[in-house]
Formats: C-alpha cells, structure tokens, sequence
C-alpha cells in the first residue's frame, strides 16, 4: 500500500491550500471550542447555525450559478438512504454534543491547542474502523431501506433549482435577521 | 525633482497604504471574525473545490483512510478483502492512495487553526472545558476517555450517513442534496436534546 502512497503533488498542494484556510476560518469562527458548539445546542449561542447557514447560502449560488454560466462543474451528491442517513444524523449529533466537536473542528481545535479534542480524534480514527468492520451487515440492513440513490431535491421534484436557492436564500435571510434582533433584545 | 505637491501626493499615498496595512494586521489579530464573514469564506471555499478540484469539501473520510492505513500496517489482505476500505483505498492490484487532497485538507487544518490563534494569541491548551466541569468534575482522565467515546460515536454516525458537518452539511445541503438535508436535520435535533439532557437548564449559564 505504501508504494502508492501518495497522490500527485498538486492535488495535494491545492488540498493542503484549501484546509489552510478552512481551518483559519473555523478558528476566526470561534467553532473550534467547545462552548460554542455546546452553546448552539443549548440554543444560546447561535454561531454553528449562522456560520453554517451562511456558508450554504453563498456556497449553492456560486456552484448552482457557474453551472447555470455554461461552466463544467460536477455535482458530488451523497446517496440517500432514508435509514442511513436519519439514523447516522441522530447518532452524530448526540455524540457531537458530547465531544463538542465535529470532525472538521476537533483537528481545528487541536491546532488551536485544546488537549481533549486529541482524544476525540483518536476516538474517530477507531470510530471509522468499527464502521468499516461492520460495513457489510449494515449496507444490507440499513443502506438498504429507504435507498434513492444520489439525488438533489430538484431531481426529486423536476423544478428549477433558483425555486430552492431563492427559498433559502428568503428564509435564510429572514431568520438570521431575525436571530439577530431576538439576540440583541435578550441581551440585557 | 518632483515638484512639492506631488511630494505632498506621495507622502499621502505612503500614509494611506500604512493605514491599510495595519488594518489587514489588525484584521488578522481579531480573537474572533463575525459568522456571516465566516460562513462567506467558507461558501467560497467550496466554489474553488468544485471548480477547480471537481471535488466537495469534505473532512470524514480522511478518518477511513486513517483507520484502513492503521489497520493496513498489521495485516494488508484484511483492508484488501473488507468491502468498506477497498471502495476508499482500492485492491491489492489496484490501490488508491491513501494521502490525497482530503488528507492534506484535514492536516493543514492543524496549521490554518494554529496560526489563527497564534495571530490573534488567543491560543489554548484546554484540557477539561468549563461546562464539563461543573457536571462531570475536574477529572482529565474522565473527560479524555468521554471525547475518546463521544469521538467513536461521531464518526459512526457521519459514516453511516454518508458523511459529516463539512460533507454533508455544508457541501451536501449546498447542492440541495436531500440526504444531508435529512442529516442536517437530525444532527441538530439529536445535539439539542443531548445537550439538554447532560448539561439541563443549569447548563446554560455556564456555556
């Protein structure tokens, strides 16, 4: 396995590159500590949900948009299994909440020098070898139900994707707005 | 020899160009950006890997390739002949390389967090965060072996869903992908309710 290693260098500059300031970015966020994040789930510090809101919002116009502009851009859609995915969500969440971290933001934090974030990375390395080792019983039993392969809420409905873009983007808008003004009337 | 108005002009430019650059230092040195700045770099950053990589950012899968080189290293017909690893690091015939683009991104965020907190010295070296404290106690060893626990259970979770709060939640829901929004969905409402039921309503003043 270690004659091929590693993947040609520039792939792994541009990727290097890109986790440089993505990690920058989690740090300047504040979503590398771990009250922040528990923050979000006790619903008193909204930051995870706004950092992430943003990012979605900017992120569908630009690839949605390029497409639109005639631009060669793949989509990279994860398979939908009903089962899988709702039943991975819960158990992510509620070990999210303990950790305090995802996996993004526990190798972030562990840069920014927070101790116990090392332990939970740990943890998701055995966490991926446990999955790995009970792959193919849960690819039958679980992948299984409720399969629709990799599909975007406009292959699902056949309309156009500015209709969901422009939906997020009002609702997006409109609850941040809002979040901000409960936010500022609840402070003092 | 310019003539003194223009001397004026250039010291002026010089003036202002030293005011800008001390803003972007300061910029750099802020312990915290707001979270729309954030969340628009972060968009931003997944329109480069799509166009430019053909890829979605992502961070989970690297953990796969962590745990299929581990248990490579002590027996390579195992990772070969298990389903999972070979879709992620190939056959004996036929390997894929176990650090790719992912993996330099998961490393280098190390480094990008690293000098975040550095430029702004807002470095840390939490062991025990605050809120832990003050329900499970002082201990290192129980917060140490918590997170060991906690991050076994994250990363299941984000397999068996597909992927994790980059891939599926910020690049999946960005392409309207309906599994991330389910997992999204979740994630959220399985974090509240934990966090409630370990830290209770006492658990907000100390967050």
């Amino acid at each position: 396995m270690f004659e091929h290693f590693f993947a040609n260098p520039a792939t792994i500059l541009m990727g290097g590159i890109i986790g440089f300031l993505f990690g920058f970015l989690l740090q300047k966020g504040g979503v590398t500590r771990y009250n922040v994040i528990v923050g979000q789930f006790m619903l008193k510090d909204f930051t995870v949900l706004k950092i992430m809101l943003t990012a979605v919002m900017v992120g569908s116009v630009g690839i949605y948009g390029m497409r639109a502009l005639g631009f060669d851009i793949a989509l990279h859609v994860k398979t939908t299994a009903l089962l899988g995915n709702a039943l991975g969500g819960l158990i992510f969440g509620a070990g999210m909440a303990v950790l305090g971290y995802c996996p993004g933001t526990a190798v972030a934090a562990m840069g920014e020098g927070s101790r116990h974030a090392i332990a939970g990375v740990f943890g998701m390395i055995v966490g991926a070898g446990l999955f790995a080792e009970v792959y193919p019983w849960i690819k039958s039993h679980i992948l299984s139900v409720g399969n629709f392969g990799k599909v975007t809420f406009v292959d699902l409905t056949g309309l156009s994707p500015w209709l969901f873009i422009a939906g997020l983007w009002v609702a997006g808008i409109f609850g941040l707005v809002s979040l901000e003004r409960w936010e500022k009337n609840n402070q003092s | 020899m310019p003539k003194p108005q223009n001397f004026y002009l250039i010291n002026r430019l010089l003036k202002k160009t030293k005011a800008m650059e001390e803003k972007m230092l300061s910029i750099f040195q802020k312990a915290r950006w707001s979270p729309y700045a954030v969340g628009t770099g972060i968009g931003l950053l997944s329109w480069v890997t799509f166009a430019l990589m053909n890829k979605a950012l992502g961070v989970s899968t690297t953990f796969v390739r962590t745990a299929g080189m581990v248990e490579g290293l002590v027996s390579e017909d195992h990772i070969r002949s298990n389903a999972y690893f070979v879709k992620y690091l190939g056959t004996l015939e036929g390997p894929y390389p176990v650090f790719e683009w992912q993996f330099a991104l998961v490393v280098m965020l190390v480094l990008g967090a690293f000098c975040a907190s550095w430029l702004s010295s807002t470095r840390l070296s939490e062991t025990v965060p605050d809120i832990w404290k003050v329900r499970f106690g002082p201990s290192k060893g129980v917060r140490f072996a918590g997170a060991f626990l906690a991050g076994i259970i994250v990363m299941f979770g984000a397999r068996l869903a597909g992927g994790c709060t980059s891939g599926h939640g910020i690049s999946g829901s960005l392409q309207l992908a309906v599994s991330s929004w389910i997992f999204f969905l979740c994630l959220f409402a399985a974090g509240i309710v934990t966090a409630w039921l370990l830290y209770g309503k006492g658990g907000k003043n100390n967050v």
